[in-house]
């Protein structure tokens, strides 16, 4: 089943075009990436998933919903959750915190009744504390709960970035370059990281990604994105032997990434 | 169905009602005014004129808002008090002392040359101080922390000055030579307006000039640009950010000059409606922008001088003119709703709105 | 050698500044208007201390820098600072006997010369100061080459000494209502404390003090070493105390600070409202006056006796109505600028207030609201057949809307509303992307702040019976925005160590209010460079500034 599905999506930013005619399914469960030069439009393609930029033409439509013209909140509490490529945490609030504010759309309780202090949000909040610690065991940062965000070492910040994007228990998770910044041996601890939380959560998850050995070795579909356009899709076998592939890659002299 | 409802953008409707319901206003008001024709030709000139003086005079002020916040991303709300310091200190210290020799009579424009030169000194003085000692400590602390000793900084000095030289209004002495109106298109406007637009207009090119075409200034757009990389470039980063503060207040030091000349009076509190009415120029034409700053002032100035009387008048509300500063701030707000980048605007007044 | 000249530059640098401060306030009229007040009779008056107090802290902060062990350097360096500071003041003497600078500078006055030259004539005058200021920065240099076990109890009970000396007048006023007039004689002379008391006073503080290095343990200890169902028990005895000299308070105060304290509990509730919006939601708001407007102008009309009010209402049922009007004030106005972002709002809210202020006063709104001549015959606040007309009694419904306004807050930064506003606080964009709607959580921060500052305006407009546009005007704002940063912006016991400091004092001492708005001024460039997380700081708001202040010491080395 198809869960998003991107038809000829163009985005402009007075004469250039950051996304030019991108199309792009993505079937429900799978991982998949999209990979590309620096400044190919993919982080714009992502701001444009999450509403973050109106897109200018062209259709997205997220499980049988178009989301065009959605502001962020909405798209988030539609089912997309996602992380940044420079970490964007809330630098001065707990890991716990961090996740609580991902906990926020699957909340119900109403700001009277908090002060109030009716049952039902005692309840609701002592169960969102529980919930939230479950994330943090699950995302690997047992007992960091009570770190302010911004002292974590940076594995850990990417870490609490996905707990607590998952929080809201999306059904769709974008991960904008989640290995940007590791060494080797990290990187492939976050891409089993990521195998195991799809495998563990069924959540569709897109990424997008530099390291060949993480794409190559986790995504089943692959996207290849120049000057805004996709140039290529299909398996990493597919992706790896298509020439126009390796033409983007080569000619701008970045062949070194395949050959890792 | 909820759903539905969830998908309307609320906000998005309530800013369109607000902008068309000002919009029918402001058109219903001007008809209204247009067919009851309260005032003569001549009157209609008299206000345009007046806008134009009363907009250089914003102009110029803006400038040091723009200046600032083309640095360092702030609105340094001190700026009207480098506009009062330096005026204040020149009429209490110099003018009047003058007057009351007869100095000022018998050679009014070395008078009034030195005058401005105190103002100007003293007005840089004053920014540089504030720099230096509120502003410079802070430049990577969270936004809202320069902000706030800026506010601390405004009031300071109001109240420096008002203990310094008192609380009353001061008036400041008539230019011989400057008095008296000159036949233009069929009207007279008076000739200490039409200096200060011609001052004005002068001082604005001279800076953009300056700003455009001198090394010092490469280095302050530099600045501007980048903080870091001007740095690693050689360029001493402290020193273009006060020569930025300096020449902001220099400007504010002669848009003094010209404000007591027309206006003929001075006191501690004078910077504050100026100032914000300056600000509100220098967003209206886009801020950060050096010709914005100088069409954003005459603009307001028109639109303050005018307005009051076109749009409110047909509408039939008593007394228009007490509501003249609505009409700024209500400018200044639509600007910022619909047009945050300002009339010239430059791209980075977006994400900073 | 060079050393020793870097040294001596700095010295002359430092020793100048604080003679151009000391300049400073005297011209400025500080000096002369505080010497009214005596502080000690006969001995010293708020003047002298405010004069001596520059060349005393830069002598001190000098000596800080000078290596422990030269103390002979450090003694030095403070009488040398001491006398440099004397120079621009004797400069001014100097001048002030030539030229009448009276006609230019309003506060030289002559009775500031005298001040200056210690009633003496300008030679012997000179020559005092000198010394004077040389024996303040000598003594002052000299503290720092004091043990710290001796240090401290002096510091404090200097601290005490002066507290007691500047309050003299309301101290004394108590003193004797309560233990009859033979024992405020030996305590106080009119307005300043009797130097025999000073000096008792200054050794039982210092004696306490030292004696208390001693014994470490104080009372929160105490309970922190309890164990948690005793500890709980210990902390419901604190709390009824304290709940009960909320209670009697105004027994104990008396009418006029039971007045301070009325205006200081407004201030309180405005502070609460506006820490809602600055503090927890991060959204700079400067026309925060105009809500206290829209409440107290709801309250005046409803309730006024005279020609523009309905009369039919009673201050009760008046007061729903005014927290409403301001809450719909707050989202109507906080709709136009839910777009903009930290300096841009500042400004446009500090328009939205203006307008409010000049619509107030115009013929437009006249025939409903009065005009300049705002709105008269507003009832007090009664219940049943009684008329809350004293300010000890008007005390109990400020200390109510107090109390609520407190809770409300506390609860609300507690819950998943209070993390929003956090969360949006710190970054906008992740905010929304995390889910959450920017629009109805920020129009919540300014909707119940404004209600919290609608409820102080409407208890206002009882309290003074009548309201006038000009009660409304920007430096309200201003003076709740320094109020919540002096304390701690997003702290709710922040929210009221700065209205006691920033209402409460000037109340006080009336010297102040004249130069209250320069002392705002200063204190908030001050705090903010010493103390940017306020005297009572919140959690998150001190790991921010902290996080800033790391960095920047990490860039400097």
């Amino acid at each position: 089943m198809i869960i998003l599905s991107a038809n000829s999506v163009i985005k402009q930013f007075g004469g250039l075009v950051a996304v030019n005619k991108f199309t792009f399914d993505l079937l429900e469960g799978q991982i998949a990436s999209i990979i590309g030069p620096n400044g190919a439009g993919k982080t714009t393609f992502f701001n444009c998933i999450t509403g973050f930029y109106k897109f200018d033409e062209g259709s997205i439509i997220f499980n049988g919903r178009s989301l065009e013209g959605k502001s962020p909140d909405l798209i988030t509490r539609m089912g997309i959750a996602r992380t940044y490529q420079n970490i964007r945490l809330f630098p001065n609030m707990t890991a716990i915190e961090n996740i609580l504010v991902g906990l926020h759309p699957r909340l119900k309780s109403f700001w009277v009744e908090a002060i109030l202090q009716t049952p039902r949000v005692r309840k609701e909040e002592k169960e969102a504390e529980e919930e939230a610690n479950r994330i943090l065991d699950f995302v690997g940062l047992s007992g960091l709960g009570d770190q302010l965000a911004r002292n974590l070492p940076y594995g850990a910040q990417r870490r609490l970035e996905i707990a607590r994007a998952i929080a809201s228990n999306p059904k769709l998770l974008l991960l904008d370059e989640p290995t940007a910044g590791m060494n080797p041996k990290e990187s492939s601890v976050m891409m089993h990281f990521i195998q195991n939380l799809r495998d563990e959560t069924g959540i569709t998850i897109l990424l997008i990604e530099h390291d060949m050995r993480v794409v190559m070795g986790i995504s089943e579909n692959i996207a290849v994105m120049d000057f805004g356009t996709k140039i290529a899709e299909g398996t990493p076998t597919e992706i790896q032997t298509n020439p126009r592939v390796i033409e983007a890659y080569l000619g701008r002299g970045a062949a070194a990434g395949f050959n890792k | 169905m909820r759903q539905r409802f969830q998908d309307i953008d609320y906000l998005g409707v309530v800013l369109w009602l607000l902008r068309t319901g000002i919009i029918i206003l402001v058109i219903w008001g001007s008809v209204a005014t247009i067919i009851q024709n309260p005032y003569s030709s001549k009157t209609w000139m008299d206000f345009i004129v007046f806008g134009v003086a009363q907009g250089s005079l914003y102009a110029l002020i803006a400038i040091g808002y723009t200046l600032v916040y083309g640095v360092l991303f702030m609105i340094n709300f001190a700026h009207s008090e480098f506009f009062m310091s330096g005026i204040f200190t020149a009429t209490i210290l110099l003018a009047n002392p003058m007057k009351a020799s007869g100095f000022l009579d018998s050679h009014p424009f070395v008078g009034l040359g030195l005058i401005t030169i105190t103002a100007i000194i003293v007005s840089v003085a004053i920014a540089l101080l504030t720099e230096r000692v509120a502003y410079r400590p802070l430049r990577k602390a969270p936004r809202l922390v320069p902000l706030i000793t800026a506010i601390g900084a405004s009031f300071f000095w109001q109240y420096f000055f008002r203990g310094l030289f008192g609380s009353e209004v001061k008036p400041f002495p008539q230019i011989e030579g400057l008095i008296g109106k000159i036949p233009f298109l069929g009207t007279e406007i008076l000739i200490n307006q039409v200096v200060v637009i011609v001052v004005a207009i002068i001082m604005l090119i001279g800076l953009y000039i300056f700003v455009m075409k001198t090394k010092i200034g490469k280095s302050i757009r530099a600045v501007a640009e980048d903080k870091d990389t001007a740095a690693l470039m050689g360029i001493d980063v402290d020193r273009a950010i006060s020569i930025t503060f300096a020449m902001g207040a220099a400007m504010a030091g002669i848009a003094g000059v010209l404000y007591a000349m027309v206006f003929r009076q001075v006191h501690f509190f004078m910077g504050f409606i100026p100032g914000i009415k300056a600000f509100t120029a220098a967003v209206l034409g886009g801020i950060g922008s050096i010709p914005g700053a100088a069409v954003g002032g005459f603009f307001l100035g028109m639109f303050e001088s005018v307005g009051p009387s076109l749009f409110l008048q047909g509408l039939g509300i008593p007394a228009p003119h007490q509501l003249k500063d609505v009409i700024a701030f209500t400018m200044l707000v639509l600007v910022l709703i619909f047009r945050p980048q300002g009339i010239l605007g430059e791209r980075l007044a977006e994400k900073k709105a | 050698m060079r050393e020793k000249q870097n040294t001596l530059k700095i010295l002359l640098k430092s020793g100048l500044l604080s003679g151009v401060i000391a300049l400073s306030v005297s011209m400025i009229g500080m000096v002369g208007l505080f010497s009214q007040r005596d502080m000690i009779a006969g001995v010293l008056t708020l003047g002298q201390l405010l004069l001596f107090a520059s060349p005393a802290a830069f002598a001190y902060l000098e000596a800080v820098k000078i290596s422990k062990d030269d103390w002979r350097k450090g003694l030095l360096a403070g009488l040398f600072i001491g006398v440099l500071s004397a120079i621009p003041l004797i400069i001014l003497v100097i001048i002030s006997t030539l030229v009448n600078l009276r006609q230019y500078f309003v506060s030289v006055s002559d009775t500031l010369i005298q001040i200056l030259t210690f009633n003496q004539d300008v030679f012997l005058g000179s020559i005092l100061l000198i010394l004077v200021m040389a024996f303040v920065g000598l003594i002052a240099a000299g503290m720092r080459y004091m043990p710290i076990k001796y240090r401290h109890p002096i510091f404090q009970g200097l601290i005490w000494t002066f507290g007691v000396s500047l309050f003299s007048e309301v101290l004394s006023e108590r003193v004797r209502s309560f233990f009859g007039s033979f024992i405020t004689k030996i305590m106080f002379k009119s307005r300043a404390t009797q130097p025999l008391f000073a000096i008792v006073l200054f050794v039982f503080i210092a004696g306490i003090t030292y004696w208390q290095q001693g014994h470490k343990s104080s009372i929160k200890d105490f309970i922190d070493n309890q164990p948690p169902k005793k500890k709980r028990q210990y902390q419901l005895i604190f709390l009824g105390i304290g709940i009960l000299i909320l209670i009697i308070l105004p027994l104990i105060l008396g009418t006029y600070l039971s007045e301070v304290i009325n205006n200081v509990g407004l201030y309180i509730l405005m502070g609460l409202g506006l820490n809602i919006v600055v503090g927890f939601a991060g959204l700079l708001d400067l026309g925060y006056v105009a809500f206290f407007a829209i409440g107290a102008y709801t309250m005046a009309v409803l309730t006024s006796e005279g020609a523009l009010g309905i009369s039919a209402f009673s201050f009760w049922a008046a007061l729903p109505f005014c927290v409403a009007a301001s809450v719909s004030a707050g989202i109507l106005l906080g709709i136009p600028v839910l777009r903009m972002r930290g300096d841009y709002l500042a400004i446009v809210t500090l328009g939205f207030g203006e307008i409010i202020r000049i619509m107030a006063n115009s013929d437009l709104l006249k025939p409903f609201i009065g005009g300049a001549q705002g709105i008269l015959q507003i009832p007090k606040p009664s219940i049943g057949n009684i008329v809350l007309f004293k300010p000890g009694q008007l005390y109990y419904v400020i200390l109510i809307g107090v109390l609520i306004a407190a809770y409300i807050s506390w609860r609300l930064r507690d819950s998943r509303l209070g993390r929003q506003w956090m969360a949006m606080r710190e970054d906008e964009d992740v905010a929304e992307a995390m889910g959450i709607n920017l629009v109805n959580t920020k129009l919540l921060a300014f909707a119940i702040g404004a209600g919290f500052s609608g409820l102080s305006g409407a208890i206002f407009a009882s309290k003074l019976t009548s309201i006038f546009p000009h009660s409304f005007n920007l430096l309200i704002s201003i003076n709740v925005l320094s109020l919540i940063i002096v304390g701690g912006l997003g702290s709710i016991p922040g929210v009221v160590v700065g209205a006691a400091i920033l209402v409460g004092l000037p109340e006080l001492l009336r010297e102040f209010k004249e130069y209250r708005l320069l002392m705002y001024g200063g204190l908030l460039i001050v705090m903010m460079l010493a103390k940017p997380e306020g005297f009572w700081p919140s959690t998150i708001q001190k790991r921010e500034l902290h996080a800033f202040q790391e960095s920047t010491s990490g860039n400097d080395t």
